[in-house]
C-alpha cells in the first residue's frame, strides 16, 4: 500500500496535474465535511445553531454540549447522558474481543497445522457464517439467551459477539498461519513438543502483527454494531450505539443539535482513535477480510 | 495413552467453535427456517402453515417497498462506490505527493458506525439547519436540498451517506490492485506507444476485474444487511420511504408481532446473500487450493 505511485503516471501537462489534484481536494472536504459539521457545531451553543450557519466555526465557543452529552443529556426516560453506556460498551467489547481472538487463533493453529478429516469443512461453516445476514438468528437468539439467563445482561450481548466473530477471527489466523513455516512445528514435534507448547513457544511470538489485526478489526465491529445492541440490550447492558440513536430520537420538544454531535463523536472516538493511531492494521484487517483464500 | 490424547487434542479444540457455529448459526437458520412456516404471532407457535407466510409476504405492499428500496439502493450503492474508488485510486496512483494525507482521510468513515454516519448526515441534509440554510445564507436563495423529506427522493439520501462510508474503503482495494500490476506490461505497452489513458482503459481497468468482483461482493452483502444506517438517517421515512428488508423484518417481528412473517423475510435475506456469497467463496477456496 505505501509503495511509491506506478511508472504510468497519466503524463502530462501541468493543467493534467492541476486537475487531478483539484478532484482529490474536493473529495478529501466530502469525507471531511460531516466531521468538520459534528465538531464545530458541538462546540456552538443552541441558538447559534438554530441561527443558521453550520458550516462556520463558533462564534461562542462553549463546552457545555459536551458536558451535557456526556453526563446529564435525557436518554431514553432518564437524564444519565451517555457516560454509563459508554461503560457498558466497554464492559462488553473487551472480553468479547479478547475471547474471540483467543478462540480464533486456536482454530487457526489447528486448521493449518493439525489439520485432519472434516477440518475443511468446519472451516467451511466458519467462513459461510461471516456473512449471514443477522436478522436470521435474532428470534431464535433472544429466546436462548432468555433460557440461559443471560436476556439484556452485558455478558449475554458478550456470548453473541464472541460466537459472531469467530468466523473472521478465525479467517484472519488462518491466513496468516498458514503462511507459518510448517517444518518447524514438525521439527518441535519429533522434538517431543506438546500441541500446547507448539503453540506458545513457536506460533505465539510471531503473531503480534495479526492479533493486532484481528483486535482492530473485532474491537470496531462490535463496539460499532447496533442490531444485537437494540435487540438485546437492557438499561444495564446498553452500548453507546444504541445509546446515541435513542439521545437523537428521544429528546420531547427541543432538539439539542449540538449535543447530538458531541455525542455522536464521543461514539465515534474510540474506534477514530484506533484508526489514527493504527490505520495500517486496520486497512489490512479490512482487506483480508474482503479478500479471502 | 499419550499419543492418542494428542492425536484428538486438535479436534477438542476446534469442537467448541464448531458446536458454537453449528448449533448459533446454522441451527438457528433452521429454527428462522421453520418459524417461516408457521403462524407464530408475537411468541413462537408451532402450527404449521406450509409457504402461506411468504404468499402473505410477498402480497405485502410493505414489503414490495422494501424490496424495490434495496433494488435501487444497492445498485446505486455498488455502481457509485465501485466508480468512485475506481476514480480516486487512479487519481491517487500518480506519484500524488500528499498522498500520505488523503488516503487516510478518505479512509476514516469506515472506522465510523453507521449510527454516528446516520446523526451526521441526517443534519447535515435537514433543510431547517443543514446545507440548504447554509446556502441560503450564502446568497443562494434558491437553492433547495429537500431530498430527506421527500417520499420519492430520501432513498437517494441513504445513498449519499452510504457511499460517503464505504467509497473510501473501495478505493483501497483498487489501489492494492493497482499498486500490484506488473511494471513490464505496462512499460511494453509504453514502447509500443499507448498513452496514459488508453493504458487504462485497454490494459490496467480490464485487469481490475478480480477487484471489482470482490468489491462487488462486499458491497451487495452490506446493502442487504443495511439497517442502522436507515435507523439513524431517516428511521424508514417519510412514512415508509426509504424501508429495507433489514428494517421490515424488525418491525414485522418486534413491534408488529408478526413473528412468521418476519421469519419468512430473515429467510428471504438470507437467501439473496447466500447467492452471492456461496459462489465467491466457493470459487475463491477453490482457486487458493489450485494454488
Amino acid at each position: 500500500m505505501s509503495a511509491a505511485g506506478q511508472d504510468i503516471a497519466l503524463k502530462g501537462s501541468r493543467i493534467t496535474r492541476f486537475v487531478i489534484y483539484t478532484v482529490l481536494i474536493v473529495f478529501a472536504i466530502f469525507y471531511l465535511l460531516p466531521l468538520y459539521v459534528m465538531l464545530t457545531n458541538s462546540l456552538k451553543p443552541l441558538e447559534e445553531i438554530r441561527g443558521g450557519g453550520m458550516l462556520s466555526l463558533p462564534k461562542v465557543w462553549t463546552l457545555e454540549p459536551w458536558r451535557a452529552a456526556w453526563s446529564h443529556a435525557q436518554i431514553g426516560v432518564s437524564p444519565t447522558g451517555l457516560k454509563p453506556f459508554f461503560i457498558n460498551s466497554i464492559m462488553m467489547v473487551v472480553p468479547a474481543v479478547v475471547l474471540s481472538t483467543f478462540m480464533g487463533a486456536m482454530n487457526g493453529y489447528v486448521l493449518t497445522k493439525w489439520s485432519f478429516r472434516g477440518s475443511g469443512v468446519v472451516f467451511g461453516l466458519l467462513l459461510l457464517a461471516c456473512f449471514i445476514p443477522f436478522q436470521i438468528v435474532l428470534i431464535p437468539m433472544a429466546r436462548i439467551l432468555g433460557l440461559i439467563g443471560l436476556a439484556g445482561t452485558t455478558w449475554g450481548l458478550v456470548l453473541v459477539h464472541t460466537i459472531y466473530g469467530l468466523g473472521f477471527t478465525t479467517l484472519f489466523f488462518r491466513n496468516y498461519y498458514a503462511a507459518f513455516p510448517t517444518e518447524l512445528v514438525r521439527a518441535a514435534q519429533i522434538d517431543g513438543a506438546s500441541f500446547f507448547q507448539i503453540f506458545w513457544r513457536i506460533l505465539a511470538p510471531s503473531s503480534a502483527p495479526i492479533v493486532v489485526v484481528t483486535v482492530i478489526w473485532q474491537f470496531t465491529n462490535v463496539w460499532n454494531d447496533f442490531l444485537f445492541g437494540v435487540s438485546f440490550a437492557d438499561f444495564d447492558s446498553i452500548p453507546m450505539t444504541v445509546a446515541l440513536n435513542n439521545l437523537v430520537n428521544s429528546s420531547t420538544g427541543v432538539k439539542e443539535y449540538n449535543v447530538h454531535f458531541a455525542g455522536a463523536i464521543l461514539a465515534a472516538l474510540p474506534t477514530l482513535v484506533v484508526y489514527i493511531v493504527s490505520g495500517r492494521y486496520f486497512v489490512r484487517g479490512l482487506m483480508a477480510g474482503a479478500v479471502k483464500g | 495413552m499419550r499419543e492418542s490424547f494428542q492425536n484428538w487434542l486438535p479436534r477438542l479444540v476446534l469442537a467448541p467453535s464448531f458446536l458454537l457455529i453449528l448449533v448459533f448459526v446454522y441451527g438457528f437458520i433452521a429454527y428462522t427456517g421453520y418459524l417461516s412456516m408457521t403462524n407464530s404471532k408475537m411468541l413462537p407457535s408451532y402450527d404449521w402453515v406450509g409457504l402461506a407466510n411468504y404468499e402473505k409476504l410477498f402480497r405485502l405492499r410493505h414489503w414490495n417497498t422494501a424490496m424495490k428500496n434495496l433494488a435501487i439502493f444497492g445498485a446505486l450503492y455498488i455502481i457509485v462506490s465501485s466508480l468512485l474508488g475506481l476514480l480516486l485510486a487512479i487519481l491517487l496512483d500518480q506519484k500524488i505527493r500528499a498522498e500520505g494525507v488523503i488516503r487516510p482521510i478518505y479512509l476514516y468513515p469506515m472506522a465510523l458506525s453507521f449510527i454516528v454516519t446516520g446523526t451526521a448526515w441526517k443534519w447535515f441534509l435537514d433543510p431547517g439547519i443543514g446545507l440548504e440554510n447554509v446556502m441560503h445564507q450564502w446568497g443562494w436563495e434558491s437553492f433547495s436540498f429537500t431530498w430527506i423529506k421527500d417520499r420519492n427522493m430520501a432513498i437517494y439520501t441513504v445513498v449519499i451517506a452510504a457511499v460517503w462510508q464505504s467509497s473510501g474503503f473501495v478505493m483501497a482495494m483498487f489501489l492494492a490492485g493497482l499498486r500490484g500490476v506488473d511494471n513490464e506490461i505496462i512499460k511494453a505497452a509504453q514502447i509500443d506507444g499507448a498513452t496514459g489513458f488508453r493504458i487504462y482503459r485497454k490494459i490496467i481497468i480490464p485487469m481490475m476485474r478480480p477487484v471489482f468482483l470482490s468489491a462487488f461482493v462486499v458491497l451487495a452483502h452490506l446493502a442487504i444487511k443495511a439497517y442502522d444506517l436507515v435507523v439513524a438517517l431517516t428511521g424508514g421515512g417519510p412514512g415508509r420511504a426509504t424501508e429495507l428488508p433489514a428494517t421490515f423484518m424488525y418491525s414485522y417481528t418486534f413491534t408488529r408481532n408478526q413473528m412468521g412473517v418476519g421469519a419468512a423475510s430473515a429467510i428471504i435475506m438470507l437467501m439473496m446473500i447466500f447467492s452471492i456469497i456461496v459462489p465467491y467463496i466457493y470459487s475463491e477456496l477453490k482457486s487458493g487450493e489450485n494454488r
